[in-house]
Parts: C-alpha cells; structure tokens; sequence
C-alpha cells in the first residue's frame, strides 16, 4: 500500500516546489520508495508460493471492485525493478532543463504509483484501472516535453494502446459476467473459473492484443519506434524500461492463467509473431540512423525473445522471462542514457553526426561499453543468462524455432557494435571539442546501471531464487 | 592444492583492474611490470598445478557457487585442472608472460599504455577461464571473452574507422560460430540434462549416436568461428589492424587454438562419430591448402602470417579429425612457441621501420636488426619443418597420422602445402632480411634495433621453437612421447600405428631436400636480384586469384552482407512504414470518417434526440424481454 500511495505524496509535494527543491523531493521520495522495497524484500518469504502482504478493501463491491494487492515472487521481481527504474530515471533527469521541471517530475511520480499498482493488483477491474493510469502521465509527459511531431505521435500512441486495453476490459467484463453470480474481479476467483474451449480462445486473443500492443509485438509495433525517439529522454526510459513489462506480465499474470483453457495452437502462432519480431526488428535496426531508434528497435526485437521464452510455458523459459523483463529494463535504460547524454552535448540522434567521443569521453566510453555488452548478451553481464535461459527453452520447444531466435545474438551485436563504431570510435566529426565531461549525475546513473549489468550478470540467482517457487505455482495452474 | 586454481584464473583479473585504474597515475615502466607479474604469478601456479598432476595427483576441482539456477538448468561456477586443462595454462601465461614482457617495449610510446596492459590482463583472464572451466557453460563464458577482448583490442586504435570495422567483422563472425557453440550446449542439456565434463563423459546413458553426431558438428561449427576455418575465417587477417602483440597473444599462439581445445577436450564424443570427425578433417585439410596459397601473394608481412596462422590451425583440425587429439595438442604448442616468436619479430621490424608493413618495401633488414634476424629466422626454419626443430615433430606426427589414419590422399595434399608454406616462408625472409634496402631514405635512417624487453622474449621463444620438439620426439628418436603420454587420460587418440623406420626417415630425407631446393630458389628470387615492379608485371590470373584472396570477402559481401542491408532497407521504407503502418493508419482514418458522419447525428436538434430516446428504451425494454 505504502509504495502506491508514497509516490503520490511525493507528487503532490513536488509539484508544489520550484526547480531545485522540486528535484531534490522527487529524489527523496524515490530513494524512500527503494528503501521500502528493500524492506519488503527483507520480509518476504522465498519458499512460500502464496500472495504476501495480501490485502484487500472494499471499493465498489456492488460491481465486484476490491483494492486487492499482495506480491508474490514474480511481482516482487516487477517492483523491484519498478522502484530500481524510477529511482534512475528521476537522477537522469537532474540535468534535465525542462520548462515546469515540478510538474515534470510530479508525473514521473505518479507513473511510479500506477506502475507499482499494476505490479500489485490482484483483482481485475483494478489492474485495468492502473494500467490506464499509467498512460496518463506518459501521455502528458510526451506530449508536452517531447520532439518534433509530438501531438501527433502521441496521439497515434495513446489511441493505439487504448484500444488494445479496451479489448482487455472486454475480456474481464465477460469474464466477470460468466464468474457464476460470485460478482468479484478477485484473481482468486478467476482462476478457479473452468470457461470452454471457445470462450478462453476469445479471451485469449482479447488479452494477448492488449498485451502484444504494449509491448510490442510484431505487427503491433508501429507506434513504439516514433513514440521512443520523439518522447523525452525519460519519457522513453519509462516507456521501454518498466511500461512495456506491463504487458508481459500481463501475459504471465492473467493471460495465461484465465485462459488456460484453450489450444496451444494460439499460443503457437503468438510465438511466430513473437519470433517474425525478433528477426524483423533486427534486421531493420541494422540500417537506422537514428541512435534512439536503433535501441528502440533493438527492442522490439528483445521483448520478441522474452514473449517466445514465456510463451513454451516451461519453467526455463518463464523464468528467464522475468529475468530477462529485469535486465531488460536495466539495460534499456542506460542505453537511452548513454543516448541522452551524446543528444545532450550534440544536439543530434544521427549517428552520421557523430564519431570519435571515445576520445574526450573515457569514462563515458567505457560505462556505455558495459551497458551494451549487457544488452549483446557477452556472459557475465546480465543480458546473458536471461538470453541463455530463453534460447533454451525456445530450442527445447522446437528446433528451428530455436535456431531462428538464435540468429538475435548475431544480429544485435551487428547493430549494437555499429552504434558504438559510429559514436564512439572512428574520427571525430566535429573539430573542436564540443564534448563535455559528465556531470555527476550522469555519472552515477550509469555507474548503478553497470554495477547491476555485471552483479545480476554474476549473479543471477539472486533474482531467479525471488520467483522461483511463484513460477512453479503460475504453471501448476497452467496445467 | 584447490588453491592454485583461483589463483592462476584469477591474478591476471587482478592485473585487469590494477592497469585499468592505474592507467592514470601509474608511471608506464611500473604500470607494465605489475601488469607483468600478474601473469607471471599466474604461470608460476600452474607450473605448481602441472607438477602435482605430473606426479599424479587427482584432477583439482573449484566450486565456487551455483551460478544459474532455473527449472532443469543448474550451472555451477566451477573450475578444473586436469591434465589437458593444465598444459593449456602454461602455454597461455607462459608465452602470455613473455609478450607481456615484450609490449612494455613495444607499446611505450603509446597513449593508451594502460587500456592496452588491462585488455591484454583480462584476455588471459578469460583465456584461462575458457580453459579451465569444468563444463560447457564456463567454457562459452570463457568463449565469448576472449571474443570479446580480441574485438577490444582489434580496436585498439580507434581512430581508424577501418581497424573498427576490422573488429566488428572479427566479433560477428566469432558469434556466427558461437550460436552453433549455444545450440550444441542446448542439445547436450537436452540428451544429458547436463554440460558438466565429468556426468557427459563418464556417462554410461544410453544417449543416441545421432544426437553425439549433432552435437559435434555444433561445437565444430563454433570453432570453424573461433580457429578461423573456412568459411569464417576471414576476419583473421583483417584482425592484424590490432598491435602485434596482439596478433602475437591472441590471433596465433592462444585464442585461435580454442576451437582445437574444444575438440580434443571433447573427443571422447568424437571418437564415434564419423560425419563431423570428417567435417573437422575436411575444412581442415581445404583451409590448410587455401590459407597457405593465400599467403604467397601477400605483401604485408602480418598478413602472410595470418593466412599461415589459419592454414596451420588447418593442419591441427586434419589431425583432430583423423582422431590424433593429442598430435594436435601438440602442434598447438609448437605453433604457439614458433608462431609468437614469427610475429613478435615481425613486431619488432614494423617497430624499426616506423610503421611500415609492407615487406616489398623493406629487405636487407639483418645488418641493422641482428637479434630480430637470427631469431626470426630459427622462427623460420622452425615453421617450415626444420628437421630437429619443434615445427619438424609436430608436423612429420600429423602427417604421419594422417597417412596411417585416413589415407595417402590427405597425406599428400598436406606434404604439399608443407612444400607451400615453405615457399611463402622463405620469401618473407628473404624480402624482409636480406637483399638491398628498398624504403625511403627516412627509414633506413630509423632502422634500429629494439630495446632489451622486445629482444628477450624474442630469444627465449626462438629456443623454445627449436627445442620444443623434445615434447613429442617421434618414434624414431626416443619412445617416451611426452605430451602423449601426459595428455592422455584426457583426451581418447584413436589407435593409429606409429610410422615404421623407413617412413621416418624417407620423411627426414625428403624434408632436407625439398628445403634445400626451395631456400635456393627463393634466395636467387627473392634477394638477389629482386624488384617489385618484375613481381607485379607478369600477374596471371591465377596470382591474381591468390592476391585478391581467392575473392572471399567480395562473395560473402555479396551473398550476405549486401542483401541484408538491401532488406533492412526494404523492410523499414516498404514494409513497416507503407504497409503496416498503413493498414494502422488506415483504421484510424476509417475511424475519424465515421466520427465525422456520426458527429451529424448531434445535430442538436431536439427531436433527434427525443426519438433516439424513445427507440433506446424499446430496444432495451424488447432485449430484456428476450434476456
């Protein structure tokens, strides 16, 4: 409870400040957050597959609202790396010079609330209602900091995500309707619901474009690349490092589970689109120009990966989902880092525009070299076991599937390794050095980020162990 | 004893993390010693860990904790030195050590001194791993490390926006083989629920014989990808743009031999197979051929030491696939001694001549350079077969095993590239050494020898290559095969007869005889009366062939790199944006037009309103009805 409604104090409180104040409570108040998951952390049980810190209010029961939270291993994961994300992107933006900086960052606050709250959530009509939450502050805050053509592309977004949540409403108010006169949007109850074969097939579809929009899946993808590079820096940071895991925790949270069942040949045609995405976006990724573009590709093409994992339904592949949905979002989010910091000093994405800052950079250099090792997946950083862990599975499930997956590894690092060429290395574009060091906070953000890259990519059990058992249960209930 | 393991693994990281954070307020001399005596250190353990396994200690395990943990995947982070894995470390920090020693010399000058010594440190770091890890997983951590830091140091000099992309090249085409490596050890989970050696090789399960066959020519197709085979060898000779040191430590005498180590760390799996023990044998064979006709057209004295690099890693695979798991090993030694000792000279020439490489440009170098000349040349002799000297055992026992083991075929062909390898030799001894000086004046002003800590490792490595061949002293001279016997608990030789007396010492005889042909001929080309402008004038088309390298990198650019960024293209300007997105846009036009319409209905006029009312609650009244 305590980490939905902290933020929005928080929010509240930052809004009310002017500038530096309105920085420095933003940060308190996420650092506070952090400490609370920690706390949280240090309380839960690792062996215990049931919902803890379970609680659960009455809202509107007369139409089976309940404000049900708790958090089990997978949530846990999800949080963690919420409350992590937001922390980060709020220190990224230190050096931000944004017009209304307070509301700003007011709105990343409130994100924080409602990402958490989507985590938490155990009763459908709430979810839905954080999930919509969520693309509230999103929309303000990419459609007033952001790029060129911002209204438009937001608007595209905004629309387009819409609708893929509206057939998820759909879905749980048919399923509500269904639930046998006990009028409840309780988790607990749907599960337990044996719908035909027909009715999951719907249901199925209904969730999975709701979830594949967010996240998204081939051929749901159109908005994200011009969404990415248009938002501000941390406005994509959001969006790709903590929104996108929405849906795929959808899927492992209520997709699968509420619609169990039904034919595994839907899921196998989720996986071909999962698995036409990872080679599609790669394969585009390598000729953009465009450095947030390219990691904006880069990935559609990881989350491809992450969804086939998940979608084999083993252990292996689920597990090394919610790995990878962590090191995903860690990386992603210092790779649009490494990209704000060069748009910063550059004023330009073009990687035509750019070369040779390895060479007035060296730190810089070798942070960003860490973060994109991550994402290529070199083993000891953290990219590598949830990619081993998904390719497994993926190859278990089917051969040539596997192989086809398998060609990620060499395309990102043909389109990672290009980026880095093209910024880093090579003459410098520009004649004098334009250059500047990194402030300090530039400096820890990424330095955190490495850290987690190589800790999580050393130790990766650390994570898997937090939603081990609350795996087992999700597919027992598959079953 | 489990001590030695961590500490030979990991001082090298420590020298990583020494050099890269002292780089800054570390003075050059100091900076490269303790980077120095890391490695020595490190070799200083395994000579321990060698002698406690020569004295037939147990094989030493290290734990040190469960690394991976998923479902049915479980990977320890675990290490072992047995006795393979042990030979391999003291090849690595023992030539590591000495070129080390070497680039303190070499790189003096250089402003990034220090990133060079922390590269340098955590490639031997994650060379060791490679070697010492106790299961597949380890290993393709190790793998994909020394990938990593071969791209970091082909880089080096970033500047040069080819040297980038000579990187690049060199960490795609390592990864092309890595998925190969990745998907052998996804079907070794699948056949044996595990990659630990000791469950996969002392498993008694029935697992079947086409799955073992699978998984070796996966893990072969990986070391095509490290060894530089064909078809992804490539990146080899484009990866000189990295400082000779490098080339030295990296591309001839450690990196590139993993994929030998694979395959000999395996061969109790390949012993039974027969389509990827022919695999191996056959690219082997080809590459060893083409590599070595490459070479004779080559100008840059690096490069003719690339192509000869991968056609004697070629050699190493006919072996392996012949079954002579342990005459590869050691070749891979004899090579590391010889082959090091080729480049570091070869580094010290560039050293003296100011950066230029190209050999048509340098000749009479022995009068100025006389440590460089003498050690290069034992280098020389050692590579091209020699007899007494190392190259001569290591190779007369492969062709020996490929006579009795496949056939007089294989044979012949690799006596030929022999007489090839030879002759490319030859002539960049000659170019490079003797004959007049044909560089600028500025030059030959240069010219100098270098300093003690290049010249050292030069000697010690050309009297490793001349009497590294004690090893492996053929049948004819003693019958105590040292690295056979030490190695073979490990790796399982197929039974191949050892050659009789008569094929020894025709071998011997012919050897002294073709050499003594072949270094007179290349003496009155190449030296006496040599000009380049004679070389180039008389091109047919097949020294055309063979200088524009057989046109590989032209066909891969066809075939490969070309349509896939014509796709790219296609993909992004024609398929996601005029199609897909399209079809979305279309739905949201299709929506903003039935909006317009709609918005008719809100005319405001009341009665509108009233009568929607009105057909509202019948309908409704009506479906409650039905309901």
């Amino acid at each position: 409870m305590i980490l939905l409604i902290l933020p929005v104090i928080g929010a509240i409180l930052t809004y009310f400040f002017k500038e530096k104040t309105a920085r420095i409570t933003a940060l308190i108040f996420s650092i506070v957050q952090l400490f609370i998951n920690g706390y949280l952390l240090s309380q839960f049980d690792f062996a215990s597959a049931a919902i803890q810190f379970y609680s659960s209010y009455k809202w509107f029961d007369e139409i089976g609202l309940y404000f049900t939270t708790g958090i089990d291993g997978i949530a846990m994961v999800m949080i963690i790396l919420t409350n992590i994300a937001s922390f980060l992107i709020i220190l990224s933006s230190w050096d931000n010079n944004h017009k209304n900086i307070n509301s700003f960052l007011s709105l990343i606050l409130i994100m924080q609330s409602s990402l958490n709250g989507v985590f938490l959530a155990y009763n459908g009509l709430l979810f839905y209602i954080f999930w919509e939450l969520a693309l509230i502050p999103i929309y303000f805050i990419t459609g007033m900091w952001g790029g060129e053509n911002r209204i438009k592309i937001t608007f595209k977004f905004f629309i387009y995500t819409f609708l893929g949540s509206l057939l998820m409403l759909l879905a749980f108010i048919y399923i509500y309707i269904n639930s046998n006169g006990i009028n409840t949007f309780e988790w607990e109850n749907f599960i337990n619901l044996e719908l035909s074969k027909n009715e999951s097939t719907i249901l199925l579809w209904a969730f999975f474009i709701a979830f594949a929009v967010k996240m998204p899946i081939f051929p749901f993808h159109t908005w994200q690349p011009d969404t990415y590079s248009v938002a501000p820096a941390q406005g994509t940071m959001l969006l790709s490092g903590i929104m996108l895991k929405m849906g795929i925790f959808g899927m492992i949270r209520w997709m699968l589970p509420l619609a169990k069942n039904t034919c595994s040949c839907n899921l196998n045609i989720f996986m071909i689109l999962a698995i036409a995405g990872i080679i599609y976006a790669a394969i585009i990724a390598i000729m953009q120009n465009d450095i947030k573009r390219v990691i904006a590709w880069s990935s559609i093409s990881h989350v491809g990966l992450i969804a086939a994992g998940i979608l084999t339904l083993s252990k292996n592949g689920i597990q090394g989902g919610i790995l990878q949905m962590f090191n995903h979002g860690i990386n992603i989010i210092g790779l649009f880092m490494a990209a704000e910091i060069i748009e910063r000093r550059l004023n330009t994405r073009s990687l035509k525009e750019m070369g040779g800052l390895a060479l007035y950079a060296k730190g810089f250099a070798f942070l960003f070299m860490i973060v994109l090792l991550g994402s290529v997946a070199v083993p000891l950083t953290n990219g590598f076991t949830g990619e081993f862990l998904l390719l497994n599975s993926v190859f278990n499930y089917s051969t040539i599937w596997g192989v086809l997956s398998g060609l990620t590894i060499i395309f990102c690092a043909v389109y990672m390794l290009r980026v880095y060429q093209l910024a880093m290395f090579g003459e410098s574009y520009h004649k004098e050095n334009i250059f500047s060091k990194l402030s300090w906070s530039e400096y820890v953000t990424l330095g955190i980020i490495a850290c987690i890259v190589i800790v999580t990519g050393v130790f990766p059990n650390l994570l898997l162990n937090i939603s081990d058992i609350s795996v087992n249960s999700i597919l027992t209930i598959i079953e | 004893m489990e001590i030695y393991i961590p500490l030979v693994i990991f001082l090298p990281l420590v020298g990583f993390i020494i050099s890269g954070l002292g780089a800054r307020f570390l003075p050059k001399n100091i900076l490269g010693i303790l980077s120095s005596s890391t490695i020595l250190g490190s070799f200083v353990c395994s000579l321990l860990l060698f002698r406690h396994i020569y004295n037939g200690g147990n094989v030493v395990y290290l734990n040190m904790f469960n690394w991976i943990n998923a479902g049915n995947v479980s990977i320890d982070f675990s290490f072992l030195a047995d006795n393979l894995s042990v030979w391999m470390m003291m090849i690595i920090t023992g030539v590591g050590f000495l070129i080390h020693i070497y680039s303190i010399g070499y790189m003096h000058s250089d402003i990034g001194f220090g990133k060079f010594f922390s590269y340098l440190n955590l490639f031997v770091f994650m060379m060791l791993v490679l070697v010492t890890g106790s299961n597949y997983v380890i290993m393709f951590f190790g793998w994909e490390g020394v990938g990593l830091c071969s791209y970091l140091l082909i880089g080096f000099w970033y500047k040069n926006t080819n040297y980038g992309y000579a990187a690049r090249k060199a960490f795609v085409m390592n990864r092309i083989g890595d998925l190969g490596f990745l998907i052998a050890i996804f079907l070794l989970f699948n056949n044996f629920g595990t990659t630990e050696f000791k469950y996969i090789f002392s498993s008694n399960q029935s697992v079947s014989k086409t799955a073992i066959e699978f998984i070796c020519i996966m893990f072969f197709i990986g070391a095509i990808g490290k060894s530089a085979q064909i078809p992804l060898f490539t990146w080899l000779p484009d990866a000189m743009a990295g400082p000779t040191p490098v080339s030295a430590l990296i591309h001839a005498a450690t990196m590139v031999t993993a994929g030998i180590y694979l395959i000999a760390r395996s061969s109790i799996l390949y012993i039974d197979t027969t389509i990827a023990a022919n695999a191996v044998m056959y690219i082997g064979l080809a590459t060893a051929i083409i590599a070595a006709l490459t070479a004779l057209k080559q100008n840059d004295i690096k490069k003719i030491l690339a192509y000869s690099t991968v056609s004697q890693l070629g050699y190493m695979f006919v072996a392996l696939g012949v079954g002579a798991y342990t005459t590869a090993m050691f070749h891979v030694t004899t090579h590391a001694f010889f082959k090091a000792l080729l480049f570091l000279g070869s580094g010290s020439v560039i050293h003296a001549m100011g950066g230029q490489q190209d050999i048509r440009f340098m000749g009479g170098l022995s009068k100025k350079l006389k440590i460089t000349n003498i050690t290069f040349l034992l280098g020389t002799l050692a590579i091209t077969g020699v007899p007494l000297l190392s190259g001569f055992f290591s190779k007369d026992e492969i062709l020996s095993k490929a006579f009795y083991g496949n056939g007089i075929l294989v044979f012949s062909l690799l006596a030929i590239t022999s007489v090839i390898t030879a002759i490319y030799m030859f002539r960049l001894y000659f170019l490079t050494f003797k004959g007049n000086f044909r560089g600028t004046e500025e030059e030959k002003h240069h010219l100098h020898e270098s300093p003690a800590t290049m010249t050292i490792p030069l000697i010690v490595l050309s009297v490793l290559a001349c009497v590294g061949g004690i090893l492996g002293l053929s049948s004819l001279f003693s019958h105590n095969h040292f690295i056979s016997s030490f190695l073979k608990n490990v790796t399982y030789d197929k039974h191949i007869p050892h050659p009789s007396i008569t094929f020894e010492f025709t071998i011997i005889a012919v050897s002294i005889a073709v050499l003594a042909v072949i270094i007179y001929l290349c003496y009155n080309k190449f030296s006496k009366n040599y000009s380049s402008n004679n070389e180039d004038a008389n091109q047919n088309s097949l020294s055309k062939l063979l200088s524009n390298k057989f046109y590989f990198d032209e066909i891969y650019d066809f075939i490969f790199v070309r349509p896939i960024l014509n796709i790219s293209e296609l993909l992004y300007s024609f398929i996601d944006r005029n199609f897909i997105d399209r079809i979305v846009n279309f739905s949201g036009t299709l929506v903003s037009f039935g909006s317009n319409n709609l918005r008719k209905i809100q005319s405001g006029k009341l009665e509108y309103y009233l009568l929607a009312m009105v057909l509202g609650i019948v309908s409704f009244l009506i479906l409650i009805q039905i309901v």
